[in-house]
């Protein structure tokens, strides 16, 4: 067990230091990368407890495909000029209410979740449900998500699927005078279409009409 | 005592895989150029050692003898992680891939999602390459490659879960297993061909190569690497080739099962099978690479988005009624 609390405790200091360094570090590319640390030690933490499935989904799905586009945007843009000005100038200070507001929810929230720990801590005991040895946890998410929860399951992949179509429609917009150029035609060109054989007497020259 | 013996047996595993890994991406470095050259009606490289085996070793050396530079205007840390964490990713892969019947290293419930999480976190030694350069052209190649990667790994994905509909199970030696009767190649040949693309595009291997496109790009990301660092690259590129190769060998062509079970073959052990599968499909992709040239953008994304992901998206409701239709899905 001794190895076992080792790794643990690795895994949680590098979560939360990384989780720290998200907010504090000045560069927004070090940010990124920071967050891509914690959410992979997240996942290590999710493997410890034995839910390897979700822990590779989290590898999967956070940092393979969203932690990319984080990235990818956050190079993009320009965010090194913008550096300490976000509680300097007139027009970025609109963010701060929003974030105060945000801010005072999650801190009520830490509360809440603290205060249940120290007074009712019954409610934050593990579940206790043994885990059986013959079934992986991929089988029983899979009985537990396509048979009970059949119905959240299917409108949150809705939702998902709303959310993207919404993306597309707002970013989408329709550019004229761009020349595309069309597979069906390019391949479909006959011989007959590009080549014209002329015979051409000599000294005389030939016409051809376009 | 114990915990030190345990160890030292675990490290000892792990050399005794990695180390042929690091050797044989040497050698298939060697087998893709002569292969490239006997296409092309050229020698390749004939001259040091037999055939020119001692190629790579030569071209090792001159790596390790090299300066490695580093432009002061890059961001240091982060320019130096980035080989490191290519060449780490493509080589701790390899614990999943079962050579035998019990012949791997850890046997994980869920050794294919591994694999796949592993090879997508690929594109970050790419990315971090790219950026910390702090220059124009490895800029552009690795922002290339990142929606190259991330557009790729969606079909990649579609193709595993047509795989694994017909297995049941997400580890590897299952996957080898469920293959005794018939290979997934035969009933899933069309996903195998689109495997195949993916790979390519997801290795950055020609005609997909656009991330290092010489031509546009000088080198892409690794413009501005030197030495050993640029060799680790080469490396890691090479290691994410024969895995890629590896996978799938196991997904389609049976793992480490000899194609005939009959007398004399089963004499041969598994990992040779699985060997000879892998140089098979690695001679597929230096072929590719001789043969096809360099797909532009937009074609690519055209590719990845519009024809493959329909397609094997297609191709798992098929297999996924077939099975249902007639009652062979896998029990657990």
């Amino acid at each position: 067990m001794a190895a076992h609390a080792i790794f643990f405790y690795v895994f949680s200091i590098i979560a939360v230091i990384s989780a720290i360094m998200v907010t504090v570090s000045k560069n927004t590319v070090h940010s990124v990368f920071f967050l891509i640390l914690d959410f992979i030690s997240i996942s290590c933490l999710f493997i410890m407890i034995g839910a390897e499935f979700l822990g590779m989904i989290m590898l999967i799905v956070y940092v393979g495909a969203v932690a990319v586009l984080f990235l990818f945007v956050v190079m993009m843009l320009n965010v090194a000029q913008q550096q300490n000005q976000w509680f300097n100038s007139k027009e970025n200070s609109g963010h701060i209410p929003i974030g105060l507001i945000i801010s005072t929810i999650i801190f009520f929230e830490l509360i809440i979740v603290v205060g249940g720990w120290k007074y009712k801590p019954e409610l934050s005991e593990p579940n206790t449900t043994q885990l059986s040895n013959e079934i992986s946890n991929t089988h029983s998410l899979g009985q537990v998500l396509y048979t009970d929860y059949i119905h959240v399951f299917q409108i949150s992949g809705m939702i998902l699927l709303v959310a993207m179509i919404g993306a597309i429609v707002l970013t989408f917009r329709q550019r004229v005078g761009v020349k595309t150029q069309s597979y069906i035609k390019q391949i479909s060109r006959e011989r007959s279409e590009g080549i014209e054989v002329l015979e051409v007497p000599s000294n005389t020259g030939v016409k051809i009409d376009d | 005592m114990e915990y030190v013996n345990l160890v030292f047996e675990e490290v000892y595993k792990i050399l005794f895989l990695l180390i042929p890994v690091l050797v044989s991406v040497a050698m298939i470095v060697w087998l893709d150029r002569r292969v490239w050259a006997f296409v092309q009606k050229r020698q390749g490289p004939n001259v040091v050692g037999p055939f020119g085996l001692l190629q790579s070793l030569a071209d090792a050396l001159k790596y390790i003898f090299k300066e490695i530079i580093i432009p002061s205007s890059s961001n240091k840390i982060i320019f130096i992680l980035a080989p490191i964490i290519t060449m780490t990713l493509a080589l701790i892969a390899w614990a999943v891939i079962p050579f035998g019947e019990g012949q791997v290293l850890a046997n994980i419930n869920v050794g294919i999602l591994y694999i796949f999480a592993v090879s997508s976190l690929g594109v970050y030694g790419i990315i971090m390459g790219g950026w910390a350069s702090n220059s124009k052209y490895p800029f552009l190649g690795s922002i290339r490659s990142a929606a190259q990667m991330v557009s790729y790994e969606v079909s990649i994905g579609i193709i595993i879960i047509n795989v694994l509909l017909c297995v049941g199970s997400l580890n590897l030696s299952d996957i080898v297993l469920a293959q005794q009767k018939i290979w997934f190649i035969i009933p899933l040949f069309p996903m195998f061909v689109i495997f195949f693309i993916s790979a390519l595009a997801e290795t950055n291997r020609p005609p997909f190569d656009l991330p290092e496109a010489e031509a546009e790009l000088v080198a892409g990301y690794q413009t501005e690497y030197s030495g050993m660092m640029y060799a680790m690259f080469w490396l890691g590129e090479y290691a994410n080739i024969l895995l890629m190769c590896a996978l799938g060998s196991i997904l389609f062509l049976g793992g480490w099962l000899s194609p005939i079970d009959l007398y004399p073959f089963n004499l041969i052990p598994g990992a040779i099978w699985l060997i000879l599968k892998i140089l098979l499909l690695f001679v597929l992709f230096a072929l590719v690479k001789a043969v096809v040239p360099r797909y532009r953008y937009d074609q690519l994304m055209r590719l990845g988005w519009k024809i493959f992901l329909p397609l094997s998206l297609t191709y798992v409701v098929l297999t996924a009624s077939y099975l249902f239709y007639f009652n062979l899905l896998p029990t657990i």
